[in-house]
């Protein structure tokens, strides 16, 4: 464990050096955390009655009956912004894992690191360590932000139980970490195979696609965000972690990366 | 020390080391030359279990190459090719995480011990990206030597550097082999291998020899003496080709060439005659071929 502890340590003197990651993990939780903010400052001093025609009837029918139609539509704005909060756990990893592991490769810092008698597993979870610890403290400081922030801005506390609702904890605290850590490991996979640093970064990128569509899809009304599809997102997130982490580990191969990634 | 039989890596259609059988005894510094893409980073490679062969076998300090790959990882030190740092840590940051992973007893109390031996404990604070290339180099070296290993491989330790920097490291070596640590040592610098090498091995893809640098020159150009004369005398020559333990001898300006096999046994003799045929000799010596001359006669009859 001290061999973890010490890649993490490590990973994150370098990684906090680089200017780009460090304003990705502040700034990118900070607008997600601001931007439901100022759609909630805005609903709560404009009142909100004349839009709640323009709710989809389907969103209507999961307010809750001690809700106004004006706090329904509040809760309804804010909602569209709250997966925002699921796609801060998939960007951040992907800065650090790739700077941190394709840049091991092009500062050539990887054949020394692997001469020591550190195992794979230890490696892996170390740079995993590393990168999903603070994508997942960003997620959950940004949240809280969030919360405490719709505690001062919401007149209504009926609103602010809804917004701070049970499936939103779970999406926030489980659903989080799940995906930092798919994306974590797909980050890895990537970086394990292609021989260009570049591509790792770019190809990564594309683990945020499906949060991408889930936001496209609740914004077009095309379906609507509940406890219910939360818990199944986080076992099918959970499952494909699993077998991330196991194929992580199998494309890791040490002699692979050593002779043919090329710097 | 090392020991390797019949080790052989082939990459998908490369024959990168064919059966190699080495033997490199304790204490010994041994050179591995031989040409770019000769196989020699995959040698050490393979011996620092950082990839495995793919047919033969191999001891490192007795341990066995494949099965106890972690422990022949805890008692090797390598210097690769490239220093390999992380250059926005600290000098003093990028030891530290190396005592760790080696689970050094006393990570600080080493870290200190190497920074002030190479010369660097005044900048232990500095990054090591704004270090001179020398510099890194012997960060890299002291984070190889962190957790006092028995066996180091150096990787073209000197390769890119000054003339003044590639002498502290070469003299660092030297300070190394006075302790009796066992070094494994790929170069191309053939000066640098003639003087610190107590064997050396010449490779290309196999082992074309292996041998003391001294033994080697005899192997492959014989043993020469050469005698300067006050003046030319052509007979000269023609007398000593008649002695029996002459190869050859010949009259190169004022100076005879002579190829013999024992000068420490024969060149009383010859001197005796010389000076008795009225010879003036103004000095004697013997002809030192350069290892560069050894190691390209032996690269290029390969």
């Amino acid at each position: 464990m001290n061999k973890v502890k010490t890649i993490i340590r490590k990973e994150w003197a370098e990684v906090f050096k680089n200017r780009m990651v460090l304003f990705t993990i502040i700034f990118l939780p900070l607008v997600f955390a601001i931007l439901p903010l100022i759609m909630l400052g805005i609903g709560d001093t404009l009142g909100a009655d004349d839009f709640t025609s323009e709710m989809p009837a389907q969103f209507t029918g999961m307010c809750s009956a001690d809700l106004t139609g004006s706090e329904c539509f509040q809760v309804y704005m804010v909602s569209q912004f709250m997966l925002l909060f699921m796609l801060t756990p998939l960007i951040i990893p992907i800065n650090i894992a790739a700077y941190s592991i394709v840049g091991e490769k092009t500062t050539r810092s990887l054949e020394p690191l692997l001469a020591t008698p550190i195992t794979t597993s230890e490696l892996l979870l170390g740079k995993n360590l590393a990168a999903v610890i603070p994508a997942v403290l960003a997620t959950w400081i940004g949240f809280l932000i969030y919360a405490i922030g719709a505690g001062i801005i919401v007149s209504s506390p009926n609103v602010t139980r809804a917004l701070l609702n049970p499936m939103w904890l779970l999406a926030v605290i489980v659903l989080g970490p799940l995906l930092a850590v798919m994306s974590v490991n797909f980050a890895i996979m990537v970086s394990s195979r292609v021989t260009d640093p570049r591509a790792a970064e770019q190809i990564s990128a594309v683990i945020i696609l499906p949060v991408l569509l889930v936001f496209v899809g609740q914004i077009s009304g095309l379906f609507f965000i509940n406890s219910t599809l939360i818990l199944v997102f986080s076992l099918i997130i959970g499952i494909i972690d699993a077998v991330m982490i196991y194929l992580a580990v199998r494309t890791f191969q040490r002699e692979t990366i050593l002779t043919r990634w090329k710097s | 020390m090392i020991t390797t039989e019949n080790l052989t890596k082939e990459f998908d259609t490369t024959l990168a080391v064919d059966r190699l059988s080495l033997e490199v005894n304790e204490g010994e510094v041994f050179g591995f030359l031989g040409p770019n893409g000769a196989g020699k980073t995959t040698t050490v490679r393979m011996l620092t279990s950082l990839i495995s062969p793919t047919n033969g076998t191999a001891t490192v300090d007795g341990l066995k190459l494949g099965s106890q790959d972690k422990e022949i990882r805890q008692t090797v030190g390598i210097l690769t090719e490239a220093p390999g740092l992380y250059e926005n840590l600290s000098a003093e940051y990028n030891l530290q995480v190396y005592a760790h992973l080696y689970e050094v007893d006393d990570p600080d109390g080493q870290v200190e011990k190497y920074l002030r031996m190479l010369g660097l404990w005044d900048r232990r604070h500095d990054a090591a990206g704004t270090f001179s290339k020398g510099m890194k180099q012997k960060l890299a070296l002291a984070r190889a030597l962190l957790h006092e290993p028995k066996i180091l491989f150096l990787d073209e330790p000197t390769a890119a550097l000054d003339p003044e920097s590639a002498r502290l490291v070469r003299d660092f070596i030297s300070e190394l082999r006075e302790e009796g640590r066992t070094i494994f040592l790929c170069t191309h610098n053939l000066d640098e291998a003639d003087r610190l090498c107590d064997r050396i091995g010449v490779f290309k893809s196999h082992l074309l020899v292996v041998d003391t640098p001294d033994r080697m020159r005899t192997q492959v150009f014989g043993r020469k003496v050469v005698i300067h004369l006050a003046r030319a005398d052509e007979s000269l020559g023609d007398e000593l080709t008649a002695l029996p333990y002459i190869h050859e001898a010949s009259l190169i300006d004022r100076k005879l060439v002579i190829s013999i096999d024992d000068p420490e046994a024969h060149n009383p003799d010859i001197i005796r005659l010389l000076v008795g045929k009225g010879a003036d000799i103004q000095f004697v010596g013997e002809l030192r071929r350069s290892l560069e001359d050894v190691y390209l006669q032996l690269v290029q009859n390969s």
